[in-house]
């Protein structure tokens, strides 16, 4: 019996120890160096497969692997990659996630790279080299690309509302009456007897189309739905990047907030209960939405949807009470795993993807806007030649009306935080003043 | 399945009777049984241990602990515990999730009974039984998309169905009131089969001449599914129980890819932070005693169940 007892246990034993010595992404081998790369974006992938084709022919000696994953299972596998001790040698990063791999040194500072190759990290689009820079003042990703916001919107609907492109590009914003920005999503609006928002005997309870789409509450940041108004209004996230202090309580804010709801109880937005469901996208291409504000990650896709019923267009965002417009300028770069064997091929393979020749294939892809402003030039002429104007979103860069993503420790905190609350307000459950005390609870966290 | 188990142990504990020769050659037949019975056991005992047994220690080892993946854990002792019992984030998870359980173990079982007893009374037809099975063979997630399509404000065809009758639309997963029934309502029509076969299962093992004495008694068939159906039907009824209950209380897939946990916190069931907790925020310390919780609730919710449903006897063999 108890002889037996010992051979089950260990038996049992055997798998634990295999698991426990699983190989590393890379090895070496007797042909030259294989490093890992990884992307989540499916669009992205074939360009990025050219770039690293172009880049062995460079460095014969240097295979890379390119591995696409979805959203969530990519980010499974770098995080329980660091711990594994198998990650990628290279990965593309996320300001989300990017400061808990900083903080935890489980990605390495590029500053004497950088410095050794003479590397100009001022050539990439203004500021978009300060959104990778840590705590501690060093560079830890080379700018990929960018990406602002705009208004999507069709243009059936805008037609047949009067309303021409050159005025939507013009609409102006105020958190008090809302300006001609409100008037225009008003018009746009359309209820069941055809009767529009800003018209006698509209049923705010029976909306057919509304002038406006809203894509939940937005969190913490409101990238896409409340941050390029409420950044007009002189407003900041916080006190700087790496800041310890949030600014949800400030009055500017919540005027913002308190505005865009009101929008819910005049009938031109959906409420968060009826916006529950179905993508914004697929909303606008449906015809239940005339405008929805979104990023320029999302044009093809919007683009690739139009029908029949469903010209899409793109209008930059409002201006706002600094008679200027205001949008989040958001931007990925390459990060290199701390554990990589290889660091000096793998920041050989970085350098690349940050200089012009990948970042012009990029562009060439017409998927997004690559950080060196040729490159950017090559990807807008490649979605020209697809027929869409995208200078509703390159305005923002040029007219210099660009702000950074908020970043600071803590941040899935601050969103876990903030995320419901602000569902409570537009939800219509609390004002927007309700916000005063989760600031204070987000505060806390950097005491 | 109890049933088989309690007829089986009298048998064991009777070698008594049987003569000294017989009881060595027993021994030595025992003996090889099981070398056999190590060998086919091994399989699950190695999927046990590795996949159940391990993590649970490690995850009642960190729960003490301060541990975000990336840097080693550090030992705070009970801090997660106590930070966990002024959470209000928690104590409406266990609210929510309550909530959850209720209708779902609820409707999921009255309805399963009722369609395991018509099924006994009026069909046979294995087609039937397949198209009742046939939800459960659906992942998921899948299930909880496609719901998800049919029940939106906008373009779902239920909310149109309503609106063609003049009845005002409903949020279904976007109403804090509405949204923890309806994902409690989309998992019982994808378990309501599975439930219902087993019921039906356990329908069949009643003799049929318990009924016939009852159809001789004169009972109608309101009695005889009181005083002969449900009590017989006692040991398969506590199990399915039991395991849907359990089963409930880790509701997390359909939250996952419907709500998110919204609106605000209507959905945010336990298991639903759970994962928030570890792999959003990386604080798997504080996910680690969470999940503790939820076990040791889990544990004394299956034992309740049991004794109070008397799971492992039977009143056939009364």
């Amino acid at each position: 019996m108890k002889m037996n007892r010992v051979a089950i246990l260990s038996l049992a034993a055997i798998p634990l120890v295999l698991t426990a010595c699983s190989a590393p992404a890379s090895s070496d081998s007797a042909a030259g160096t294989t490093l890992s790369y990884g992307l989540w974006d499916a669009n992205q992938l074939p360009a990025y497969e050219q770039c690293a084709a172009d880049f062995q022919k460079k460095n014969p000696d240097i295979t890379v692997n390119v591995e696409q994953l979805g959203w969530d299972d990519y980010w499974n596998k770098i995080n329980t990659g660091f711990v594994s001790g198998a990650n990628y040698d290279v990965f593309t990063s996320h300001l989300a996630n990017f400061p808990e791999f900083m903080m935890n040194s489980q990605i390495l500072p590029l500053d004497d790279y950088i410095k050794a190759d003479g590397v100009d990290i001022g050539a990439y689009q203004d500021g978009l080299s300060d959104l990778w820079k840590g705590t501690d003042d060093k560079q830890y990703g080379l700018p990929k690309d960018f990406d602002t916001i705009a208004l999507f919107y069709n243009e059936q609907f805008t037609d047949a509302a009067g309303l021409t492109a050159e005025q939507l590009g013009s609409l102006e914003w105020n958190p008090e009456d809302g300006g001609t920005y409100e008037a225009a999503i008003a018009h746009l609006t359309v209820d069941a007897n055809g009767v529009r928002g800003d018209e006698p005997g509209f049923d705010k309870n029976k909306v057919a189309t509304y002038g406006i789409w809203m894509e939940n509450s937005g969190g913490a940041d409101g990238q896409t739905q409340w941050s390029f108004l409420a950044h007009t209004t002189g407003w900041e996230e916080t006190n700087g990047a790496w800041g310890d202090e949030y600014n949800f309580d400030d009055p500017k804010f919540q005027a913002t907030i308190d505005w865009w709801y009101s929008l819910v109880e005049k009938g031109y937005m959906p409420s968060f209960e009826a916006q529950t469901g179905i993508g914004w996208s697929d909303q606008l291409t449906a015809g239940k939405a005339a405008m929805a504000s979104n990023g320029s990650w999302m044009t093809g896709a919007v683009f690739g949807a139009a029908n029949d019923s469903f010209t899409p267009a793109v209008a930059p965002t409002p201006t706002g009470p600094s008679g200027e417009r205001a949008s989040m300028f958001n931007g990925l770069a390459d990060n290199i795993w701390a554990g990589t064997e290889n660091p000096e091929e793998a920041w050989k393979w970085v350098s690349y993807l940050g200089s012009l020749d990948c970042q012009n294939v990029v562009g060439e892809a017409a998927v997004v806007f690559p950080a060196l402003p040729a490159a950017t030039e090559t990807a807008v002429a490649a979605f020209e030649a697809k027929g869409i104007d995208v200078s509703a979103f390159t305005t923002q860069v040029e007219d210099g009306t660009t702000f950074l993503f908020p970043i600071t420790d803590h941040r899935s905190d601050v969103n876990a935080l903030v995320t419901p609350a602000m569902e409570a307000v537009m939800s219509g459950k609390a004002p927007a003043s309700s916000l005063s005390a989760v600031n204070k609870q987000v505060n806390d966290l950097f005491k | 399945m109890t049933i088989t188990a309690d007829k089986e142990a009298p048998q064991r504990d009777t070698p008594r009777k049987r003569s000294v020769p017989k009881k060595v050659k027993k021994k030595a037949n025992r003996d090889s049984q099981l070398k056999s019975a190590v060998l086919f056991l091994i399989p699950a005992s190695i999927g046990f241990i590795v996949f159940f047994a391990w993590p649970a220690l490690r995850g009642l080892y960190l729960s003490f602990t301060d541990y975000n993946l990336l840097r080693p854990p550090t030992f705070i002792g009970f801090d997660n515990y106590v930070a966990i019992s002024t959470d209000p984030v928690f104590w409406n998870s266990l609210k929510v999730t309550l909530q959850y359980v209720v209708i779902n173990v609820g409707v999921q079982t009255v309805a399963a009974l009722l369609l395991a007893v018509l099924m006994q009374r009026f069909t046979r037809s294995m087609v039937v039984r397949g198209v009742i099975m046939l939800p459960y063979l659906i992942a998921n997630v899948i299930v909880a998309l496609v719901w998800f399509w049919l029940c939106d404000y906008n373009l779902g065809i239920i909310n149109a169905g309503l609106d063609f009758f003049g009845i005002d639309k409903v949020g279904f997963f976007g109403n804090e009131n509405i949204a923890m029934g309806t994902i409690a309502m989309v998992n019982v029509w994808r378990h309501l089969g599975y439930t219902a076969l087993l019921l039906f299962a356990g329908l069949q093992a009643i003799p049929k001449d318990v009924y016939e004495a009852a159809e001789v008694d004169g009972a109608g068939e309101w009695r005889v599914f009181r005083s002969v159906t449900l009590p017989l039907l006692r040991p398969v009824l506590a199990f399915v129980l039991v395991v849907t209950v359990v089963g409930s209380f880790q509701i997390f897939d359909t939250i996952a890819v419907t709500t998110g946990g919204g609106p605000v916190d209507a959905t945010r069931a336990i298991n639903y932070y759970i994962y928030q907790r570890a792999f959003e925020r990386l604080d798997f310390g504080y996910a680690s005693a969470l999940a503790v919780i939820l076990m040791i609730i889990l544990a004394a919710i299956a034992l309740l169940q049991n004794k109070l449903l008397r799971a492992n006897e039977s009143d056939l063999e009364r």
